[in-house]
């Protein structure tokens, strides 16, 4: 305890710990500043003290040579070695923490762009370079990038994670806050002229303001509710039919589980996985489906792409079996139900492109650039 | 301090115009020097360049820490992003990496082993010119609007989004690259070709071991870099994909092709310059390195280890989970040799007779810096510390602490201990003292405080920052103007001594070491007639037993010194 308030002073050399990780980095980072001061000290001691021992007495003196010592080496190896490993654990186990990922998280969805952080909760709101997530809770931060690489920095939580743009991955990275308040959001990956201006704040609220904050806003819907729209208006419901009937596998009750590709090959259907087969539909075929899907790169934005994800997550087994759970899934409408949103999406600049007319099935379009363009 | 008063005239030795005859006045005229052979004169020419560089360098640093003093910044961001990529580019490039190896490597590799010159005297001059060339293009991507990509170039935004000189600050780097590799070759070559009669493998003083182990990692590092920034020039121009997702490439494949090379070539600064302090520290307290076999074989160790961490730089890169705890592992594994070193050189100066001068001032002031340094790499190599400080001050001031109190330091203290073997005068001692102290302190107050900065959070590469990080900023910045003044110090007292330093003698340390067995300058043979060498590494026989090897027509000469205590068997 004695040790604890001692850290708690020393606001001048760490900032404060506002996450569950955050005073289990500190405590590592303490033990090392205490184990390189000890052999700095002792090191720098020995160097004064034959410093001032063995000053040159006369100009001629020739001191007689010492041999080495096995000893000496050795242990000067060996002790190093150990202590090494023992930082390297203790490192790596915090690490592990840091990027094994609880199942029982909440989604916050994050698009990065130069310059400025997006925001989308799964209720719907949406925030730019200002975030609010309630405190205790466990928030799972999914983030994509429309243009270059920028990285999600909060040091009051101690969490960074590059934010890598690619058509294969979402970067992940979780926290759970401990105290109310507002730190700073960084962008910590150089990423252009306004780098520095890529920052923001995190308000971490205790869970009855949060769920105030939370219906303050949000009039277009959750995040699954637009998800669901957008299903339509890109088509993709003439073929992920939900009766499976449909010339690409049906989507419902698949978020979170195996599947088994062309070439007997298993893969989670996460949200990295999902976002793959949206942008690069030919990259991992599921077992018994034609490749037929076309892209849809630079037609869905990063943000929709999230949403068309928490829809898919929240037709997913956990919807399922227990209605009402997850983000928002409980005011899904079904699909099929909003007529007004069936139109065929707005042309791509280039590249396949995929039109549905609504009503056929949508054929892959080996499709030139379109000349409406 | 002159305790060997040889003078060369007095011994015979030919004359030019009332100097000794040395490689300095062998040949008058600049084509004499343009189209010299002589690795020494070609170490001459790297170091009027090279220091150039590092002023200009040093000037983007001033520029860096000025904008830094406002929260807000002095200059727009556009400006500042520029500066500090300059700053980055020309002092890895154009000055760490060729500084010790061109400089001191080049004037003293072949003296060291008792050879007349490397094993490639044109290939020697051909680095230069090439160096030249490099220069010249990331000298004119710099004056013609500058790069702002950092310079570590990372992709997507070098290839697809900055509009800057990416292309010929690259090419730049790409022919900077080949003059290392030129420089490498060199020097592997003739440490394994040319070593006197007598000059075994562990009779090598550490400088040259030193050198040995960074020309292997220049030969295996540099082609990679090479490629590096071939295929980043590729799809900038002919829009390849490699490295863009939007063209099809990967992003994180570039930052685990640019570390291959510049993580080794971390070691590539560093290494040389520890080999220069082995000499400083020998040298200055008269001992034999303590554990000479380690301190040899931790060089080797860290150049092999050096290929394998490359991957810690790329802990929040989304790379894998398990790729991470192998490289962090590997990141522990290479300190080790780091610490040997660290430890057999405090252990030298036991029952040592150590000077004050001032190579031994920057001895021990690189141990101090290099310490504090590598200490600071087991809070990176951690994973989950790293998740914290990477990309904030508290790298910064990591690599810095290595770069500059580690490289450059071993690069001033060995400028001071060969100053008069080069130029045949000695600096000012009172001077050198005092500036080594103001940069001591200059450069710890410039760096001391981004390692709390870092911890605090404040990102690298930031323009304009929060208020509550000002403190700590300013601190910093007049740390930097100490510094700055420190080396301008250094700069004016080595210009000035070379028309007003005393005469230098061949020995004026009392050292031991071929070098120190030839006049300074040494002739351009560098030895009169080949050295046999009877004596182990760091053997310091009294004083007035060591003597320059003959010059012709001198009757007193003695054609093999004597060490103490020891015949010539073996």
């Amino acid at each position: 305890m004695m040790l604890g308030k001692f850290i708690l002073g020393m606001s001048w050399m760490l900032p404060e710990q506002a996450s569950t990780y955050a005073p289990e980095v500190d405590n590592l980072y303490l033990f090392l500043v205490g184990t390189t001061i000890f052999f700095t000290v002792l090191i720098s001691a020995a160097i004064l003290y034959f410093f001032v021992k063995f000053r040159r007495r006369s100009e001629s003196e020739v001191p007689r040579p010492v041999a080495g010592s096995m000893v000496l080496e050795t242990a000067w190896t060996v002790i190093p070695f150990f202590i090494s490993i023992g930082m390297f654990a203790w490192g790596a186990k915090i690490y592990l923490d840091q990027y094994t990922i609880p199942n029982d998280a909440q989604d916050i969805y994050v698009v990065a762009k130069q310059w400025m952080w997006k925001f989308q909760h799964p209720e719907g709101q949406r925030e730019i370079n200002e975030l609010h997530i309630p405190v205790g809770k466990k928030i799972r931060f999914v983030m994509a990038t429309e243009d270059v690489i920028h990285s999600f920095y909060i040091p009051a939580f101690r969490i960074k994670e590059d934010v890598v743009p690619g058509p294969n991955r979402y970067s992940t990275v979780w926290a759970e806050a401990t105290m109310t308040g507002t730190f700073h959001i960084f962008c910590a990956e150089y990423c252009g002229t306004s780098h520095s201006g890529m920052i923001g704040w995190v308000t971490v609220m205790d869970d009855k303001d949060y769920q105030a904050w939370l219906s303050g806003g949000a009039a277009q819907g959750s995040m699954a509710e637009r998800g669901a729209n957008l299903f339509q208006q890109f088509g993709c419901i003439t073929c992920h039919k939900s009766d499976g009937s449909g010339q690409c596998p049906k989507l419902e009750g698949k978020y979170g589980t195996m599947e088994t590709l062309q070439g007997g090959e298993k893969v989670l259907i996460d949200d990295s996985y999902i976002r793959e087969s949206i942008l690069s539909p030919l990259a991992k075929i599921v077992a018994g489906y034609q490749p037929i899907m076309p892209s849809f790169q630079g037609q869905a934005s990063e943000e929709q792409l999230q949403m068309l994800i928490a829809y898919i997550k929240s037709i997913g087994p956990a919807a399922a079996a227990a209605p009402g759970a997850g983000g928002g899934s409980s005011k899904i409408s079904p699909p099929g139900m909003n007529p007004a949103a069936q139109r065929p999406p707005i042309m791509s600049t280039g590249g396949a492109s995929m039109i549905a007319p609504v009503g056929q099935p949508a054929q892959p379009v080996q499709a030139p650039p379109q000349s409406q363009k | 301090m002159s305790l060997i008063a040889v003078d060369p005239i007095e011994m015979g030795a030919p004359q030019v115009d009332g100097e000794p005859l040395s490689y300095l006045n062998d040949g008058h005229g600049l084509r004499s020097w343009l189209l010299t052979k002589d690795h020494k004169r070609i170490a001459i020419l790297y170091l009027i360049t090279v220091s150039t560089f590092f002023v200009i360098g040093g000037i983007f640093a001033l520029l860096v820490r000025i904008n830094l003093l406002s929260p807000n910044g002095v200059f727009d961001a556009d400006t500042y992003n520029r500066l500090f990529t300059a700053h980055g580019i020309v002092m890895v490039f154009f000055f760490l990496v060729p500084a010790v190896p061109a400089i001191l490597g080049n004037f003293l590799l072949p003296i060291m082993i008792g050879a007349k010159d490397l094993a490639f005297p044109k290939i020697n001059l051909l680095s230069w010119y090439m160096y030249m060339l490099g220069a010249t293009f990331g000298l004119i991507a710099i004056i013609a609007g500058g790069v702002d990509t950092g310079w570590t170039f990372y992709t997507p935004y070098s290839t697809s989004y900055s509009n800057s000189n990416v292309l010929l600050a690259g090419i730049g780097i790409f022919i900077v690259g080949f003059s290392s590799i030129l420089t490498g070759l060199n020097f592997i070559v003739t440490t394994h070709t040319m070593r006197a009669p007598g000059m075994t493998w562990f009779r090598l003083p550490l400088f040259v071991w030193g050198q040995y182990a960074t020309a292997l990692v220049i030969m295996l590092a540099t082609p990679v870099l090479a490629i590096t920034v071939s295929l980043m020039a590729l799809e900038r121009i002919a829009h390849v994909g490699i490295f863009d997702p939007a063209m099809g490439g990967d992003p994180v494949l570039f930052q685990h092709m640019f570390w291959f090379y510049s993580h080794p070539a971390v070691y590539i600064m560093v290494l040389p310059a520890m080999g220069v302090v082995s000499e400083l520290i020998a040298n200055m307290s008269r001992k034999n390195v303590f554990g000479y076999k380690f301190v040899a074989m931790s060089s080797l160790a860290i150049a092999v280890f050096g290929f394998l961490v490359w991957g810690h730089h790329l802990f929040v890169s989304t790379q894998s989970v398990y790729l991470g705890l192998i490289f962090s592992f590997l990141s522990y594994a290479v300190a080790i040799p780091s610490a040997i070193k660290v430890f057999n050189w405090t252990a030298t100066l036991y029952k040592g007779s150590i000077s004050y001068d001032t190579p031994m001032l920057y001895g021990l002031g690189f141990i101090g810096l290099f310490l504090i340094g590598g200490m600071t790499g087991l809070y990176v190599a951690a994973l989950g510390i790293d998740v914290h400080v990477t990309d904030t001050y508290f790298v910064i001031a990591h690599f810095h602490y290595v770069m500059v109190g580690g490289s450059l330091m071993g690069f001033l203290g060995g400028m001071h201990l060969w100053w008069g073997k080069m130029t045949g005068r000695q600096y000012p001692e009172y001077w050198a003292r005092a500036a080594m102290v103001i940069q001591f302190v200059g450069f710890n107050l410039t760096f001391f405080p981004q390692f709390i900065l870092g911890y605090l959070g404040m990102p690298r590469r930031y323009a304009a920052y929060p208020p509550e990080f000002q403190v700590l900023h300013v601190l910093s910045t007049a740390g930097a103007s100490i510094l700055g003044i420190g080396m301008l110090i250094t700069i004016v007292y080595f210009i000035w001594s070379l028309k007003n330093g005393k005469r230098a003698p061949a020995n004026p340390w009392g050292a031991s070491g071929l070098e120190w067995r030839t006049s300074s300058p040494p002739p351009t043979e560098n030895f009169y007639e080949t050295p046999i060498v009877t004596w182990e590494a760091y053997e310091f026989a009294p004083i007035e037993s060591m003597q320059v090897l003959g010059y012709p027509g001198d009757s007193s000469r003695s054609t093999q010194p004597v060490p103490k205590e020891h015949g010539t068997e073996d």
